[in-house]
């Protein structure tokens, strides 16, 4: 490591060790633990804020980001210095926010000085929440059929239509949107537009999951009149943004929901038993094992991808196929918790069960997501055969 | 942990690739089958050898390169692509290996020089049943004599030299020894091997007892491994070009989704196995402290995706993937054979079970 980078590594150190609340640097024990931050946030934990306000001023919540737009300004390997200074203190994440793993590096390559003058600085300290107004109820997996209408009224642009699956929609400030702008054409009639979600005609309603809980909304325009320069990119150039925020997704998503506290092994020598050293449900053991193997050959793989890409190397494929390996391996693991877990996993509330083991239960149902939201396996399936493999559809 | 090859380790690995597809592609193997040489092919072995790839892991004072492992993982890797039949992988990695782990060092400076040159080869013989069980050797080794079985020794009916695995010591034999008797196998991958019966064969005692049997056998997994990956990379490759050209109902049948996912699920597959054998190989040259997880990971992965590409490869290929004139075929055939050898995937699964505690 050069001297420079040792310098760093001292000085963060030391900020870390000054800065970060004792309660962040223990393992979050839910997903009630997540900061998501916005202007309607209510903090549980004073530390939780007092965590988010510091890192956010360092712009060490986007450390990669350019200082001048609230970032961090890091270097790829200072953040690998930042990163595991963070790790080596347990430090919890400060911020989850699709504005900074989505929203943001589109802003960054498409949005004009203006527009990211305004947005990205917010983002990095966790002012402003985003949500995804992306599918809806006609275009799921088809996502170019969208319809939500965008007319261009002059002095302002007038939306009409329904999103639906926008993720904590009922929480959001603002909204990242794919709208009509043309309907003669489908891929080159979408553009991308930045909605205030208080806006006059915005309405939003939970959806209610197999899980029980309600991460996703219904979100309906009506008359909503979104000022000129709210548009991100050219008009109806919304298509290509689109897919690159789709990258972003698919890569961020693909650990995301995983609540890895408890281990499938640890659950599994807790409820089937060891005899002499090994699993006593021989075959419950095999499968497990192939799963352990899975989940490692999965991390190897991000490792050497992010290697390849330091390297040079083009892994934006990556993405799509990380995405597909990443669902299964997350629902594998959960169907395997569940059965390690025998009726311990069959509560669904009330007495007689342990938060652990309700938390199995609806993690196995919301692991069912996992293959479905960002795009399909079957999308990204698509994806790989197209673009990595060069086959093509023969219409 | 690396995954990307240094500047010496690519040129090594490229031409490897070079070689492989201009003097060994896998009209060689048929044509080694056709002449019943069951594996024997000294002329491409001594070319080989002049590459430089017996002696790669070989240190330089014993006649080697001293590359290491990621580097013969790659020469490996590149001979499992055309399906080269020759002791790389016994005499190069596993014997070589064997002796720098446990050779005396009048053993090495006796037997690696000629290893690296390729006068020599050597294996190792381990198994005695119809199973990978290294712990169960029944063999006895009495008054500087061994007496027992092995059975499936890989180029057990060729190499000059054989390193034999007792329950928990190691023995040099020639395989000129009195007392020794092969018995060559005919095998589906047209390679050959040796069931060996020692009946108070002259054997020397090596250095160290089951832990060192055991670094050796991972060596042998992880680099059996890289050529498994090799195999399935080419099986795959082929197949996907297939699916570009086949026309079936008017169009190529690369344009069916069911086909364009079938293939993607595999390239998936592929890359993880690819990711678990480069940490592997790169385990052994930092000489990591859980290279015995790595391997078991890399053989059992391995294992799984070789089979995966290669049934996919008959599959996909219809009924010309049936005829003995295409080679799909021996893909299929070598993937059988190579999941068997030092552990498959039940056996590995297993030992990563235990590696991990439960």
């Amino acid at each position: 490591m050069t001297k420079d980078l040792e310098t760093f590594r001292t000085e963060t150190r030391a900020w870390l060790e000054e800065n970060c609340p004792p309660s962040m640097r223990t393992p979050m024990t839910g997903e009630d633990d997540a900061v998501w931050g916005g202007k309607n946030y209510e903090f549980k934990n004073p530390e939780a804020k007092l965590w988010l306000e510091r890192m956010g001023a360092k712009g060490w919540t986007a450390p990669t980001w350019p200082a001048e737009y609230g970032g961090g300004g890091l270097s790829a390997d200072e953040n690998r210095v930042l990163q595991s200074e963070l790790k080596r203190i347990n430090a919890r994440q400060p911020l989850f926010s699709f504005g900074i793993w989505m929203l943001g590096p589109v802003l960054l390559e498409y949005a004009n000085e203006e527009q990211k003058k305004e947005h990205l600085p917010k983002i990095v300290r966790g002012e402003i929440r985003w949500c995804q107004g992306y599918s809806e109820p006609g275009a799921g997996s088809d996502l170019a059929g969208l319809q939500t209408k965008c007319e261009d009224k002059g002095d302002h642009w007038l939306i009409n239509g329904q999103k639906v699956w926008t993720s904590y929609a009922n929480y959001a400030d603002w909204c990242f949107c794919l709208v009509r702008t043309d309907t003669s054409v489908k891929h080159e009639g979408i553009s991308f537009v930045l909605i205030d979600m208080t806006t006059k005609g915005v309405e939003t309603r939970p959806i209610k999951l197999i899980s029980g809980s309600s991460p996703f909304c219904e979100t309906f325009f009506t008359d909503v009149k979104v000022p000129k320069h709210q548009m991100v990119g050219r008009l109806n150039g919304g298509w290509e943004i689109a897919k690159r925020l789709l990258m972003y997704e698919r890569t961020n998503i693909s650990g995301f929901g995983s609540n890895t506290r408890v281990d499938v092994v640890d659950l599994a020598k807790k409820h089937v038993g060891l005899e002499g050293g090994a699993l006593e449900d021989r075959d419950l053991r095999a499968r497990i094992a192939a799963h352990k193997m899975t989940e490692r050959a999965y991390a190897l793989s991000v490792q050497r991808a992010t290697e390849e890409a330091k390297a040079g190397g083009n892994v934006s494929h990556m993405a799509s196929m990380f995405k597909v390996a990443g669902a299964t391996l997350n629902q594998d693991r959960c169907e395997l918790m569940v059965e390690a877990a025998g009726n311990r996993a069959l509560g669904w509330a009330g007495e007689g069960f342990s938060a652990d083991d309700l938390a199995t239960t609806r993690g196995w149902l919301r692991s069912k997501g996992n293959s479905i939201e960002g795009g399909t396996t079957e999308i990204n399936l698509n994806v790989v055969a197209k673009r990595v493999l060069g086959l093509r559809d023969t219409q | 942990m690396t995954f990307t090859l240094n500047d010496e380790q690519r040129m090594l690995k490229d031409a490897a690739r070079d070689f492989f597809r201009e003097q060994a592609p896998v009209t060689r193997l048929r044509k080694q089958r056709d002449e019943k040489k069951n594996g024997r092919d000294p002329d491409l072995w001594r070319e080989m050898a002049a590459m430089g790839w017996a002696g790669v892991i070989i240190p330089e004072e014993f006649g080697g390169v001293g590359l290491g492992y990621v580097a013969l993982g790659a020469v490996l890797e590149e001979g499992g692509r055309t399906l080269v039949a020759s002791p790389l992988h016994s005499s190069a990695l596993a014997g070589a290996s064997a002796l720098l782990l446990a050779g005396t060092d009048a053993q090495k400076q006796e037997w690696l020089p000629k290893i690296a040159a390729g006068e020599v080869t050597a294996t190792i013989a381990i198994d005695e049943g119809a199973h990978h069980a290294p712990t169960k050797s029944k063999m006895k080794f009495d008054g500087g004599k061994l007496t027992g079985e092995k059975k499936y020794v890989a180029d057990g009916h060729i190499a000059d030299l054989i390193i034999v695995a007792g329950a928990d010591a190691l023995y040099l034999v020639k395989s000129d020894a009195a007392g020794l008797t092969r018995r060559e196998l005919i095998t589906a991958d047209s390679r050959g091997a040796a069931d060996l019966k020692f009946e108070g064969v002259a054997a020397q005692k090596m250095n160290g007892g089951a832990d060192v049997i055991d670094a050796i056998l991972d060596r042998a997994r992880i680099g059996l491994a890289a050529e498994m990956v090799g195999q399935a990379s080419e099986a795959f490759e082929i197949t996907s070009e297939y699916l570009k050209t086949r026309r079936q109902f008017g169009q190529v049948i690369g344009g069916f989704q069911a086909l364009q996912h079938r293939a993607a699920k595999l390239f998936t597959d592929l890359e993880l196995t690819r990711s678990c054998v480069l940490a592997a190989l790169d385990a052994l040259d930092r000489n990591s402290n859980n290279i015995a997880e790595y391997a078991s990971l890399a053989k059992a992965r391995a294992s799984e995706t070789v089979h995966l590409a290669s049934n996919e490869m008959v599959q996909l290929h219809g009924g010309i993937g049936m005829t003995d004139e295409h080679d799909a075929g021996l893909y299929l055939k070598r993937a059988r054979v190579a999941e068997a050898l030092y552990g498959g995937a039940s056996f590995h699964r297993d030992r990563y079970a235990s590696l991990l505690g439960f």
